[in-house]
């Protein structure tokens, strides 16, 4: 932190000045000609909300996909019918049992394990040559797509909230002051909170892992030199079963969460597809933080776009690759 | 005898020479099989009707056309670029928004001869920026980067009204009409789309064989030896986006003519990476490659699915068989369905030289 501001001045001014106005837009209560110029504080407030929560479902997506490109320049496109199958699985074991969690724990196993066959039965087949992995895997998210068509339909399906989970919760934010001098607080869908809880406790969990294991330390050798890494004596093709299997398992899990705070149909894959890969470029390829810090940024974009100019909501984000492309081709937070 | 022979070609050295480099140029001159299919093409109208003609043989030239641009920068750029029909779907856009359309408040109603060349640049424009976008990373990420900017036009386009119409699409797009022709007639616009394919095929074919097409190959396989050389990477890398989005952007503009509207359907994400597939089937290492595909592509999408039903199979599952022949094409033979023809040749060739030399022994 303190070097970045020794390096680049001028930038750390430019994001402290940011987050100042962010905080203040947040924390304080509007006055009236802002609230002319640009609306309600509510709406504001709640958009800023939307967008943080939708970043840390991105973040969950987008993780896995970043964790498996590190490690196995594997450019995974099926990662979004990963998404889509666990959101499917998710839906089919809560309905059937009726528990949220248990659907949680199914999703990711199942979807690991379809991980962990894709890595054995294809990417092994094919180790370093990255175009026709990549082909291969638009190839097989046609193969899901349809698949997945087939046994669940069109419909959209929507994962039951758990009902300690719905309604809303009042947070410590003014929205407003009403005439009379009373306060008015905002209020908030907990299930969202719970789950941006939770994705922040997973990444934290993940950069720990990362950071203080030794398999963390043996996946990180391996993002910067697979091959000296397996010269050393690692069993590398295990390392990379069990980080594809996180990665997807990973995709799984958001797709029970995407389906609790969304709705699950055909073309969520794309969409999510698209999501990660916007989250990835910006935040920078095969890193956790990068993702984490792309997924907040495209989350705000697009829910603050969506409000305020909603037409050309998805140039914003667009706006946003374009730039970090332009700058800083790398991505935010890549090392190269 | 010798000297007979000699005698015989005296007379006009020049010609000969005009004549062997114009042959070297293109080969194809002396391919009997090239002309017998250019014939079939040429005489079509007579022996298919037009549903052949429109739905088989245009749609397969049309879809030949973008796939094409995009087997020009996979082929001999190297780089895969999956915004190909992104481009092409931009121009028949702005074919739709600068012409005529049943949407009278969106489309500004210029005649045809001023919308095209309008649709043209634009759509020229709008894929060498988005290549200027591609070539700052390389390799794998193009694909991201370019499938990002298809899936983020296929969302725009589905969101704004003012320009593009929403979900429902621009509809009733007029065709060109003059000369006493009306030009989306089947047979004219059998031959309209022919043309443009057979010129957009010789150019690449050209334009491979060029001192361009010869240093883009050069930055492909090795691109820092190109820059030590003095050529400049990035700039021949975006001059062929250039040159392929225009080609990208014909095909486009003859899309929209052949289905008379456009809706966000046609520039979907699902359909981007079909011209993938089609590339990709035929084989991205000839211009005749993306063709090929094209034709077996519409072959099964027009068919399968009455073969389907006719092998007591849910004819729904079109994509599914899509997507298995992709795979099994990605899996065994890198490039494509030419590829495997040439392997097989070379198999048959060399066993029947085999058998052959076994019989002398």
């Amino acid at each position: 932190m303190a070097r970045f501001i020794e390096r680049h001045p001028a930038w750390a001014l430019i994001v402290i000045i940011a987050v100042a106005v962010l905080a203040w837009l947040v924390f304080a209560i509007w006055p009236p000609g802002l609230e002319a110029a640009i609306g309600r504080k509510r709406v504001f407030l709640n958009a800023v909300l939307n967008g943080i929560t939708l970043g840390g479902l991105y973040f969950l997506v987008a993780s896995g996909f970043t964790l498996i490109f590190g490690l196995m320049r594997n450019v995974n496109l099926a990662h979004g019918s990963l998404y889509l199958f666990g959101g499917y699985i998710g839906y089919a074991i809560s309905t059937w049992t009726g528990s949220w969690i248990l659907s949680f724990i199914v999703a990711f196993v199942a979807v690991a394990l379809v991980g962990v066959i894709l890595q054995l039965a294809v990417f092994r087949r094919m180790e370093g040559q990255d175009l026709r992995q990549t082909m291969v895997t638009i190839g097989l998210s046609i193969v899901f797509a349809d698949l997945m068509l087939w046994v669940f339909g069109g419909d959209f399906y929507q994962v039951q909230t758990p009902s300690w989970l719905i309604g809303p919760v009042q947070l410590p934010l003014l929205t407003a002051i009403k005439s009379s001098g009373e306060p008015v607080y905002l209020q908030y869908p907990l299930v969202r909170l719970v789950i941006f809880a939770a994705s922040v406790v997973i990444g934290i969990a993940m950069w720990l892992a990362l950071n203080r294991t030794r398999i963390g330390m043996i996946v990180r050798a391996g993002v910067d030199d697979r091959d000296i890494l397996a010269a050393t004596g690692v069993r590398i093709q295990l390392v990379f079963v069990l980080v594809f299997a996180l990665g997807a398992g990973l995709a799984g899990i958001a797709g029970v969460v995407g389906g609790t705070f969304q709705s699950l149909s055909p073309g969520e894959d794309t969409r999510f597809l698209l999501a990660s890969l916007v989250v990835v470029i910006v935040g920078g390829m095969g890193s956790i933080p990068g993702a984490a810090l792309g997924a907040v940024i495209i989350g705000l974009a697009e829910q603050l776009g969506s409000v305020y100019i909603p037409t050309y909501a998805i140039v914003v984000t667009f706006l946003i690759m374009v730039l970090v492309l332009a700058l800083r081709p790398q991505g935010l937070l890549a090392r190269r | 005898m010798s000297l007979l022979q000699s005698t015989q070609f005296r007379p006009d050295p020049s010609a000969n020479a005009t004549r062997r480099a114009l042959l070297r140029a293109w080969p194809e001159l002396q391919n009997p099989a090239a002309w017998l299919v250019a014939l079939i093409l040429v005489i079509m109208p007579l022996i298919a009707n037009g549903f052949f003609l429109i739905e088989i043989f245009a749609t397969t030239l049309i879809l030949g056309v973008i796939a094409l641009s995009l087997m020009f920068l996979a082929g001999y750029g190297g780089m895969v670029s999956l915004m190909q029909l992104t481009i092409a779907g931009f121009a028949g856009y702005m074919v739709a928004v600068f012409g005529m359309s049943g949407n009278a408040n969106i489309s500004l109603g210029w005649p045809w001869w001023l919308a095209t060349p309008m649709a043209l640049a634009l759509a020229t424009l709008f894929g060498t920026l988005g290549g200027a976008l591609a070539v700052r990373t390389e390799g794998i990420y193009t694909i991201m980067i370019t499938l990002a900017i298809g899936a983020a036009f296929y969302y725009f386009t589905n969101q704004n009204w003012a320009i593009f119409n929403g979900h429902t699409g621009i509809n009733t797009v007029a065709t060109p009409h003059f000369w006493g022709v009306d030009w989306r007639s089947d047979i004219a616009f059998y031959y309209v789309t022919l043309g443009v394919a057979a010129i957009c095929y010789f150019a690449v074919q050209y334009v491979s064989r060029a001192p361009f097409g010869l240093a883009l190959q050069g930055v492909r396989d090795n691109p820092r030896r190109m820059a030590a050389l003095g050529f400049n990477p990035n700039a021949h890398r975006i001059a062929a986006y250039a040159f392929a989005a225009f080609i990208a952007a014909l095909g486009g503009v003859l899309q929209v003519w052949n289905y008379r509207q456009i809706s966000p359907g046609s520039v979907s994400v699902g359909a981007c990476i079909d011209v993938l597939i089609i590339a990709v089937v035929g084989g991205i290492t000839r211009p005749i490659g993306p063709f090929i595909g094209a034709l077996i592509f519409v072959l099964l999408r027009t068919f399968a699915l009455d073969v389907l039903i006719k092998l007591g199979l849910d004819g729904n599952r079109f994509r599914l068989l899509i997507g298995l022949g992709f795979l099994a094409i990605v899996f065994w033979s890198s490039d494509g369905v030419i590829g495997l023809w040439e392997r097989w040749r070379r198999r048959s060739a060399s066993s029947t030289q085999r058998s052959g030399g076994g019989r002398h022994g």
